[in-house]
């Protein structure tokens, strides 16, 4: 049965608007409307073709449509239109510099990502055919390699929010775990030197706003306390 | 109005699969490169691969490229190009090592080396029996291995624009191409982008139906573009229908289900494709099991209210293989359909999931004109908006994430090599941008019908001409249609106005791509007569070799048909002549 939603909508173009403000809308939610995506595309099909948010694979892997729902970070595609609250209240994700509506600029955001080497580093001549990893070690990387770079962590993590040029952020240091946890990366310590840094790691407070937000269920905390416990193990 | 000028040697369109392996190429090479992305890199349509990429490394039992060679041969019905076939199956196993060394993470065996499974059309001693040759990263080897390219090239220190947005090819007079015109979309800004050599990867057009596995995105650019250029695109009627679309949905479950032991179910419970396919069954070419699927459902043994789909069983596998080896797959079904794999099937239908036709190439990625095959200069093309072509008329699964990291980075050698013999830019046309800004500008007019409303028209026609089985009564109608959605397509116009991140405009301009598609996909399907891998005709239903075994050029200008020849002799090896397709 079709039926009507409300929303409430973040609304900025800079070209003529002074400032940002919510704007309400009224959609019909058809029987396959099931995802909030699915509302989102539908306003700007039929009602308002100015409305402006990124999307893509709208099935939870590329990372294109997180926002602000209801006050809480989340994949539009993900979330269940029946789940949600209305008027449903739609703003960018926070912390991050608006470039319209719903599109935030991630300049930063994937800076951060990039500045902890996001690659194995194995200087070691290749075997002509794949290097050889246990299944063991190769576990060490689930709950780490499905991250999507979606940002719903960093962009809900206060200490991001503060120093989103100096500290990591959830999502960058997930990664920088990722290639601390491959066996076959071999620069442990030139990464944690990189990473020991009362900015770079050590402002994470373990608020876990990131644990809850992501859409992929992975624990960004989880992962910077073992960065930590590596660190001291050095150490010892 | 004269744009602002960028100059690199070369240019790649597309930051996916494709793309990021031609600019770790070209990178690593030190040619001055920039890669043009609708998205950031990561959000490329490459992400949601997930069954594998195949390589016969033989890490659970015997294979070897030559069988590799004869499935792709046969999973394409004799349409492949034999000498592209070849090149790709036997790099395969140094293409997968490759993306081992940069750190993809890859699911393992317990002696360490890649975890491989059981896949369509997949099978040793030359279609003997079922074999294990896809790699795999659980149910989420595209993803992986995008990003694992993407993190390759920060390392290269690849140049990026990302959220740019090409909009045509710019050839000379001579024909050579000399650039791109392309949209910031950030700024609203159009420039010119001048190259020695422009490679496009810009993937997929599975937008032009209404139910698709694909992105948003995936939207046929690269195709619209060099078509609007005059260029041909080959074989386009051969679209692959996915067999296991979730259904309602569209969104894509792994063929890796299957080869991990799931299997297809009608409505009376009966494991169907074991009449359609004795040996393989359930691991059949992709276009045989959808088939099969949709003559069970058009003879009423489709499941739920409206018996109009199957179900995907795989409950008896086990909690835990599903949470090892398919934790995507249960994690979209539970989303999307609120179902749990683990204690209930899945329902399913065949889904348009890839485009087999493209922009003509050779396995050097060199772009081809015409049936003389006349290498046009300075323009590449690889990955699916490509034609190599390997998939022919119907691609095996797998085969996709290699074709793009074969042909990506043999592209890309052949851009650096290229670029090696041009001391200097071929001067750009005097109107160079001209035509884009053209395009652009009528979209502003005030009078003309809404991108939404012409777009669902395509999609909706496609879905009712052009779909599994065709009619030449139900393509004839279908060409009507399309031509006059086409003419429409010549009218649309946003509200939106605004510089600073126009969608609306980004989603025009992508449409006026997707129905470029979308009408030679008709106009070249109406006119083959014969049944060939996914291009089913119910009034034609065998394969005619005599008649039909070419290739497919349409041309935008008039909506022209030719054909040329199938490549049938392969680098090293002996032909593999035409045979009997039984699974």
């Amino acid at each position: 049965m079709a039926k009507k939603m409300k929303f409430s909508i973040y609304r900025y173009n800079p070209e003529k608007d002074a400032k940002p403000y919510f704007k309400d809308i009224e959609v019909e939610i058809g029987d396959h409307d099931k995802k909030l995506l699915n509302a989102l595309v539908k306003i700007k099909d039929d009602l308002d073709d100015s409305l402006s948010f990124r999307r893509s694979c709208r099935e939870g892997v590329c990372g294109s449509d997180a926002m602000s729902i209801n006050g809480r970070n989340g994949l539009a595609c993900l979330t269940d239109l029946a789940d949600l609250k209305e008027p449903v209240v739609l703003a960018p994700i926070p912390g991050l510099p608006v470039i319209r509506d719903l599109i935030v600029d991630m300049t930063q955001f994937f800076h951060q990502y990039n500045s902890i080497k996001p690659y194995v580093i194995d200087d070691r001549p290749m075997p002509e055919r794949e290097r050889l990893q246990s299944p063991e070690d190769r576990k060490e990387l689930d709950g780490v390699i499905e991250c999507i770079l979606c940002a719903c962590c960093s962009t809900s993590c206060p200490s991001f929010w503060w120093n989103p040029d100096k500290f990591l952020g959830p999502a960058a240091l997930l990664h920088a775990y990722r290639f601390l946890a491959d066996s076959r990366d071999q620069a442990t310590n030139e990464r944690l030197d990189d990473l020991n840094d009362p900015y770079r790691l050590f402002r994470c407070h373990t608020i876990m706003n990131c644990v809850d937000v992501c859409p992929k269920h992975l624990n960004p905390t989880k992962a910077i306390s073992r960065i930590k416990e590596t660190m001291l193990a050095r150490q010892v | 109005m004269s744009l602002p000028i960028l100059k690199f040697d070369a240019v790649v369109v597309g930051g996916g699969g494709a793309g990021l392996r031609a600019s770790l190429q070209l990178s690593e090479a030190g040619v001055k490169t920039v890669v043009l992305s609708k998205v950031f890199p990561t959000r490329s349509h490459t992400a949601a691969a997930q069954g594998g990429i195949s390589a016969s490394f033989g890490n659970s039992e015997e294979d070897n490229w030559h069988w590799h060679m004869y499935d792709t041969v046969k999973g394409a019905d004799w349409l492949g190009d034999q000498d592209a076939i070849e090149f790709m199956c036997k790099q395969a196993t140094d293409a997968v090592a490759e993306l081992e060394h940069y750190g993809m993470p890859f699911d393992r065996l317990d002696n360490g080396k890649i975890y491989q499974r059981p896949f369509g059309g997949h099978m040793a001693d030359f279609g003997k029996k079922p074999v294990r040759r896809a790699c795999a990263v659980a149910d989420r080897t595209g993803h992986a291995m995008l990003h694992a390219l993407y993190q390759r090239n920060v390392k290269a220190q690849t140049h990026f624009f990302v959220e740019w947005m090409a909009l045509d090819l710019i050839r000379d007079k001579a024909g050579d191409v000399v650039g791109v015109t392309a949209l910031e979309m950030e700024t609203g800004q159009v420039y010119i982008i001048h190259a020695k050599a422009v490679l496009f990867a810009t993937g997929g057009s599975g937008r032009i139906y209404q139910a698709s596995t694909n992105a948003f995105i995936n939207t046929g650019d690269g195709v619209g573009m060099a078509l609007r250029a005059g260029l041909p695109v080959e074989d386009i009627e051969f679209w692959q229908f996915h067999p296991t679309g979730l259904a309602g949905a569209g969104v894509l479950i792994t063929e890796g289900v299957r080869g991990e032991g799931g299997y297809l179910l009608n409505a009376n419970g009966e494991r169907f494709m074991e009449r359609y396919a004795p040996t393989a069954k359930d691991l059949a070419s992709r276009d045989v099991v959808s088939r099969a699927m949709q003559v069970e459902i058009n003879e009423g043994r489709g499941c739920g209210t409206n018996k109009d789909y199957v179900l995907l069983k795989l409950d008896h596998l086990g909690a835990d293989v599903i949470d090892q080896r398919l934790p995507g797959i249960r994690e979209i079904s539970i989303q999307f359909l609120g179902i749990d794999p683990v204690k209930q099937p899945i329902p399913v239908v065949p889904t348009c999931h890839y485009m087999m036709g493209g922009i003509p190439t050779n396995y050097k990625g060199e772009v081809l004109d015409g049936v003389d095959e006349k290498i046009v200069k300075g323009f590449y093309a690889a990955g699916e908006c490509a034609c190599a072509s390997v998939h022919g008329a119907n691609r095996l699964g797998t085969n996709s994430l290699l074709d793009l990291v074969v042909f990506g980075k043999s592209a890309g050698n052949s851009v650096i090599e290229f670029v090696k013999t041009m001391s200097d830019h071929k001067e750009l046309p005097e109107n160079a941008g001209q035509y884009s800004l053209e395009r652009m500008a009528k979209l502003e007019s005030t009078t003309g019908e809404k991108v939404a409303d012409v777009r669902f028209a395509m999609q909706v026609c496609m879905q009712q001409h052009a779909s599994v089985f065709r009619t030449q009564k139900v393509l004839d109608d279908g060409v009507m249609k399309m031509r006059e959605i086409y003419e429409r397509a010549k009218n649309v116009v946003i509200e939106d106005k605004s510089t600073v991140f126009n969608t609306a405009r980004v989603e025009a301009l992508e449409f006026l791509n997707t129905v470029e598609v979308a009408l030679a996909t008709m106009v070249a399907a109406a006119a083959r007569t014969e049944s060939r891998g996914a291009h089913a005709r119910e009034d034609f239903p065998d394969r005619n070799d005599e008649v039909w075994m070419k290739h497919t050029l349409y041309y935008r200008d008039g909506q022209k048909l030719e054909y040329k020849e199938v490549h049938t002799e392969p680098l090293t090896v002996d032909y593999i002549p035409p045979a009997k397709r039984v699974y």
